[in-house]
């Protein structure tokens, strides 16, 4: 935050040196008023297809594709919420228990894995950890579908095909990302705390526990909002696992939905809002953890 | 060692044994097993069959929709990543100067990134509809551009893709937003003070300082646009309609994969692609040592 006013400060100071030199007074102001002028541009096309799907989710075919452009549903079709919503290829509430039990056992499993993880590779000593780290890190450039075959094939010998198992259990074993994050996170926190805990006799395990995973709560919320993100956003791996429609999460039943209503622009619309309403809600409350992960992922690298 | 290193050590050990559990068994053992699939022939059922090179024959010399979809792959990640890159270091550039609203923008820029993938390519997919009732053909026709084929016509399905990736743009407009902002304002304003410019402050001191996240952007876009999947089955589905043009390398591993249980072949495929995106990661990182600065004179 404080780079910020550095910087206003700066841009601040050069008007008023240019302000010396006759008739060029203008410019800053040109400058600013050009810049202010390119960013609503940006933003209003990358809000575009937002509200684009939003009213459509509330016309019927003949507005979605009425010429001139209508740009606001007129008479607005509610029924459409409940048409989606009741529609057999689109058990909408069902497939948002699936996707949340998804999402927050994965979440669960990598929150734990990745702070453990990434606890002891940024403050326990023991031989080959940084190895270990290389490794970690080496993980990050391998194209998923690499070993995604061979961990298919272990997981048909296991009988799990067709059950989320395929899918939740490597989360609990961690994940390269978010442990490199999480490690960045513990290297930040003063040695001083540990040493002292270690002197008193606490065992590593509360010295850990009680003291170091309260101190990066911030972190461990960076984690969640980015394993629940990623976890409703994969397409793939419930794609390949999953079978029987009653156990799609919902990208997947979008998808599967759009196969059966190629056409009916409406409900798809309406279907897309549905599936990325719970991320907007969970951006909403989170969004300070959304930026500081992204941030964050940027600086270490 | 002392029993208190020794406690650490053994703590360390276990704290990281569920990582190291899922490095040998779903990092590790697959990477070896996918090395050896690729030279059976193998369905599942059937135990694997060795065949030795005759998968990668296969792919380079009798399978056309190899070629089809490296092509299609080639051509999307050449465009989108660097002209992703670009229009993200521009936005950034001009989001860090003004700080006034810079938290409205920064939100409504990374919004996009939190519709899934499906959800969006079904959105676009009505956007860019043919024929003249399509939002963007309307909006084309008011500057009197004919109306366009797009995802039906073989030579635009791809920019449709490429647009997606764009509007896909905003996490990494805040990663160089994020550099921008580490950079010591100190240095532009002795610069300025020095008379640099606008451009001579940005070649000099900006993109040299950006250069490490320019790079981490840069690693990270190429692995993940040599791995687009979603996008280009949700719009072509398995074959990449229209006429193979958004047949992807993904689709095509998938298909042989998942939905011919080729294991083997598409062992071969996926082998290929772990060389190629090593290599091309190999060749930047060499390259980084021309282009990337590091402070203290790490280079």
């Amino acid at each position: 935050m404080t780079q910020v006013y550095e910087r206003e400060r700066v841009s601040m100071s050069s008007p008023a040196r240019t302000h010396k030199v006759p008739g060029v007074r203008w410019r800053p102001r040109l400058i600013s008023t050009g810049r202010h002028t390119l960013l609503i541009l940006v933003s209003l096309i990358c809000l575009m297809p937002f509200y684009w799907m939003l009213i459509s989710a509330f016309k019927d075919n003949g507005q979605i594709f009425a010429v001139p452009i209508k740009w606001w549903p007129d008479p607005i079709h509610w029924e459409n919420l409940a048409r989606t919503w009741n529609s057999p290829g689109f058990p909408y509430l069902h497939m948002l228990g699936n996707s949340i039990f998804y999402s927050v056992t994965v979440t669960i499993g990598t929150v734990l894995s990745c702070a453990a993880a990434g606890y002891s590779l940024a403050r326990l000593r023991f031989p080959g950890r940084n190895l270990l780290f290389v490794l970690t890190v080496a993980t990050l450039m391998i194209p998923t579908i690499v070993t995604f075959i061979p961990t298919y094939v272990l997981f048909r010998y296991a009988g799990l095909i067709g059950s989320y198992a395929p899918l939740i259990i490597p989360a609990f074993l961690g994940n390269g990302f978010f442990i490199f994050m999480m490690r960045q996170f513990f290297l930040t926190i003063p040695w001083e705390l540990s040493e002292a805990a270690k002197m008193d006799g606490a065992s590593e395990f509360r010295i850990f526990w009680q003291i170091m995973l309260p101190l990066v709560k911030p972190a461990l919320i960076v984690v969640a909002v980015f394993s629940i993100l990623y976890t409703w956003q994969d397409f793939f791996g419930p794609l390949v696992y999953l079978s029987d429609p009653s156990q799609y999460p919902l990208s997947l039943g979008l998808f599967a939905f759009q196969g059966q209503r190629t056409t009916d622009w409406s409900a798809l619309m309406m279907g897309s809002l549905l599936t990325t309403l719970p991320l907007i809600i969970v951006f909403a409350f989170a969004q300070r953890y959304f930026l500081e992960g992204i941030t964050m992922t940027g600086m270490k690298g | 060692m002392s029993p208190l290193r020794r406690r650490e050590a053994r703590a360390g050990f276990f704290f990281v044994l569920p990582w190291l559990v899922s490095l040998l068994v779903f990092t590790i053992y697959p990477i070896i097993a996918t090395i050896f699939f690729s030279f059976t022939d193998y369905n599942i059922i059937q135990a694997p069959h060795w065949i030795g090179l005759a998968n990668y024959q296969t792919m380079f010399t009798a399978d056309p929709d190899f070629w089809r979809s490296v092509g299609n792959s080639a051509y999307y990640a050449l465009i989108s990543v660097p002209l992703g890159l670009i229009m993200a270091l521009l936005l950034a550039l001009l989001l860090n100067a003004h700080a006034r609203g810079i938290g409205i923008y920064r939100t409504i820029f990374y919004l996009p990134t939190l519709v899934p993938p499906v959800a969006s390519t079904i959105i676009f997919m009505l956007l860019f509809t043919p024929n003249s009732s399509g939002l963007i053909n309307m909006l084309l026709g008011i500057f009197g551009i004919p109306a366009q084929g797009w995802l039906t016509d073989a030579n635009q399905a791809r920019p449709v893709l490429i647009f997606l990736s764009l509007w896909g743009l905003g996490a990494a407009t805040l990663i160089f937003l994020a550099g921008l902002q580490d950079i010591p304002a100190t240095l532009l304003e002795a610069a300025t003070i020095d008379g640099a410019g606008y451009w001579r402050r940005f070649w000099h001191i900006t993109l040299p300082l950006l250069s490490p996240v320019l790079l981490f952007n840069l690693v990270m876009g190429v692995i993940s646009s040599f791995q687009v999947f979603t996008q280009a089955l949700v719009v072509g589905g398995t074959t990449g309609a229209p006429q193979g043009s958004t047949l992807m390398f993904m689709v095509i591993i998938y298909r042989s994969a998942f939905r011919y249980f080729s294991m083997g072949y598409a062992s071969a495929l996926s082998v290929l692609l772990f060389v190629v995106v090593l290599i091309v990661t190999l060749l930047i990182f060499w390259s980084a040592r021309l282009w990337v600065f590091y402070e203290g004179g790490r280079s």
